[in-house]
């Protein structure tokens, strides 16, 4: 059985045919069962988010099975193939695999690293599993996918730093206070910026919000949305004290604050510690201000350099997370491989054999009054009786090898019989006395 | 026995040492998991060396510089121990464990020969006086450690320099929060070892307070954490200023402690 994988990206296309392509999360059962129902396509699951769409299946015809699937994403969106096959990829075998832990795993991600996409697989998988599209083979890859991923989040730091300006401004906050649930934010100015990054803020459990604005009326109506406490221009530094974070993004052609009136405000504030965040452009905020102690202020270029610093950091470890992926690659291969027929015979056999053998010894240690001939006799005896019990059992799996479910009955009798097996063993003259 | 199991201290602080400063650079969380119960096993049988070192000697083995600096070296490890299971920053290992190998090797260069009591020592008060100002003391090797580390954190986030080291230390806060913990605990056991001692001083020499270089050196030890303290609790003196101060105050007592016992005659000069 062979694992391949159709679809396309924001690698391979553009967000107006990308969003053509997107299959509605409400609707999953329809496809899915579309799917499964295309000649000799066995499992399948669809991946659809808003930067990829990516149907991976299991098929016995590689490149039938791929052709199938091109053309049944052309079909269900109504897309004529000559516009959508440009911007498909495909895999099979190894390459499928690796193509879906690197997916998992981030890598393959437009922001390396970003957290999402192992949930949107996950989802998707939900949906395969309660619509039944997906099967042994899939729901293993699948958890293995997830495991995969898991252990690269865990043992590089390929997500553990910001790689956008808000975020980082919010980890450097972390990093001087601490826990940030009894910290206040104060907005200087209104920018889309300053908006975002407090948002950011309040998310990460800042307790409370001040704005204030040169008009008041912008200040109360943000303050509003903030759920915080408007204050006016002029009285900024009767109420800077109260700050912990302020974020300032003024239109003001020079400095509003400098580090004359931060070194007042820290000495009201028994010097605890501040952080100012200034993301205007020009600044509002004096860099002398940074020199005052127990004061840290950023400004944007050095949210930006933190923030390539960080985007750097993830590119190394995207290399250490190809690594493991290749390990467990090569894992993965293995357990496919044994859910072919001939090993798991080959195991079956050898289990009975190996019972047979046992139970015999036992009788013939305490049965000391046989001879020769009739220990061959009972030998003989037993033998029959376990190829004749394994004789249904192994014809089906034979049949079932040339054109069906042979990993469903390889499955089970692995679980039932608790057989060890390696892809390795595949003898053939063993089958052979097998069909006697 | 004694001296076997003072060497295995001295293996596992070895162990400890390395581990934490592979954990200082390497990102593997394991590797933290690793020192700290090396660091743990170290501290048991290092407590099993005390012991057995107390019955065979019958009284406080803390009577010459052998004795005292493994005795400080214990409780280093001890207070650190604490803190790190409290405050979840196996990082802190990095800079105390070192501090406590040193200080056990040192304590190695000493004779470890346990020899008769010194008449003046023989009382109740041995035991007393001598854990708590030991304790007092590894408090604020703690701090000290924990103040480097701010120094450091600081620097990283005022030149904006945030490289693996930054990303490992802890937040500002949390560094601040352990100085002033150990401040807390370190500042009442000093002020006790030194009332102790007062009281033990008339007991035994006649007067409370003889002026002798151990004795003041103390006081000025006290008069500087005092400072602290108070600077803290009134104006705010947190984060780097505080920091600043333990490490000045980790030196000066590092002086009352071993400056004074080597290089000042005075009445507490314990070889």
């Amino acid at each position: 059985m062979n694992i391949v994988v159709v679809g396309l990206s924001h690698k391979t296309a553009t967000v107006e045919i990308r969003e053509k392509v997107a299959f509605a999360p409400t609707h999953m059962d329809k496809p899915l069962r579309e799917l499964v129902a295309l000649e000799d396509i066995t499992e399948g699951i669809i991946v659809s988010t808003c930067n990829r769409v990516e149907i991976y299946a299991t098929t016995r015809d590689i490149a039938g099975g791929m052709a199938r699937i091109k053309r049944f994403l052309a079909d269900y969106h109504h897309i004529p193939m000559e516009t959508l096959e440009p911007h498909l990829y495909s895999h099979h075998g190894e390459a499928a695999i690796r193509h879906v832990f690197r997916v998992a795993a981030s890598l393959d991600s437009m922001v390396v690293g970003e957290p999402q996409i192992l949930g949107q697989i996950k989802t998707a998988y939900g949906y395969a599993a309660e619509y039944k599209s997906s099967g042994i083979i899939l729901n293993r890859f699948l958890h293995k996918a997830f495991s995969v991923a898991k252990r690269v989040r865990t043992e590089t730091k390929i997500a553990s730093s910001a790689v956008s300006v808000s975020f980082a401004a919010v980890e450097l906050a972390k990093k001087i206070f601490g826990d940030l649930s009894d910290k206040t934010v104060m907005l200087i100015g209104a920018g889309e910026m300053c908006e975002l990054a407090a948002k950011h803020f309040l998310n990460n459990g800042v307790r409370g919000v001040m704005v204030t604005n040169r008009t008041f009326e912008r200040a109360v109506k943000m303050a509003e949305e903030f759920d915080g406490k408007a204050v006016n221009f002029e009285e900024l530094f009767d109420h800077l004290h109260k700050a912990d974070i302020v974020l300032s993004s003024t239109g003001a052609p020079h400095h509003i604050i400098g580090p004359k009136d931060v070194e007042e405000v820290i000495r009201r504030r028994r010097q605890k510690p501040m952080f100012f965040i200034d993301i205007a452009v020009p600044r509002d905020i004096d860099s002398r201000v940074n020199k005052v102690s127990n004061v840290y202020l950023y400004d944007m270029d050095d949210l930006q350099g933190v923030v390539a610093t960080n985007l750097e950091q993830r590119n190394r470890e995207a290399q250490k997370a190809e690594g493991i992926i290749d390990q467990e690659i090569g894992q993965f291969f293995k357990w496919l491989s044994t859910l072919d027929a001939t090993p798991t015979i080959v195991a079956l056999r050898g289990k009975f054999e190996e019972v047979r053998q046992a139970e015999l010894e036992k009788t013939l240690a305490n049965w000391k009054d046989l001879t020769p001939e009739e220990r061959k006799r009972l030998e003989a005896c037993t033998a029959a009786i376990v190829n004749k019990l394994l004789h249904q059992p192994t014809s089906l799996l034979k049949r079932a090898g040339q054109g069906g479910r042979t990993d469903l009955y390889v499955d089970a009798l692995r679980n039932l019989f608790d057989l060890e097996m390696t892809a390795q063993t595949t003898e053939t003259e063993e089958l052979g006395e097998l069909e006697e | 026995m004694n001296a076997l199991l003072f060497k295995l201290t001295m293996g596992a602080y070895f162990l400890a040492t390395l581990a934490y400063l592979a954990y200082l650079f390497k990102p593997r969380q394991v590797l933290g998991r690793i020192s700290h119960w090396v660091i743990s096993g170290g501290f048991i049988i290092h407590c099993m060396f005390t012991i057995d070192r107390y019955l065979e000697a019958g009284h406080t083995p803390i009577t010459n510089l052998h004795e005292s600096l493994s005795f400080f070296s214990l409780a280093i490890v001890g207070i650190f121990i604490a803190f790190e299971r409290k405050y979840k920053v196996s990082i802190l290992g990095s800079f105390v464990t070192p501090l406590a190998l040193v200080i056990l090797l040192i304590s190695a260069l000493f004779p470890s020969a346990i020899a008769p009591l010194n008449p003046a020592l023989k009382s109740k008060w041995l035991a007393v006086h001598t854990t708590m100002a030991f304790f007092g003391y590894a408090t604020f090797a703690v701090a000290f450690g924990a103040a480097i580390m701010y120094l450091i954190q600081e620097h990283f986030l005022k030149n904006k320099r945030l490289g693996p080291l930054y990303q490992k230390l802890p937040s500002l806060d949390t560094l601040d929060e352990i100085n002033y913990r150990c401040l807390t605990f370190g500042f009442p056991l000093l002020t006790f070892a030194i009332i102790s001692g007062a009281i033990w001083a008339e007991t035994a020499w006649g007067t409370y307070w003889s002026w002798d270089p151990k004795e003041t050196w103390s006081l000025i030890t006290w008069f500087i954490y005092a400072a602290l303290l108070h600077g803290r609790l009134t104006t705010g003196w947190r984060g780097r200023r505080a920091a600043i101060l333990a490490i000045i105050g980790f030196f000066v007592m590092l002086f009352t402690f071993l400056g004074v016992n080597l290089l000042l005659p005075g009445l507490h000069s314990y070889k």
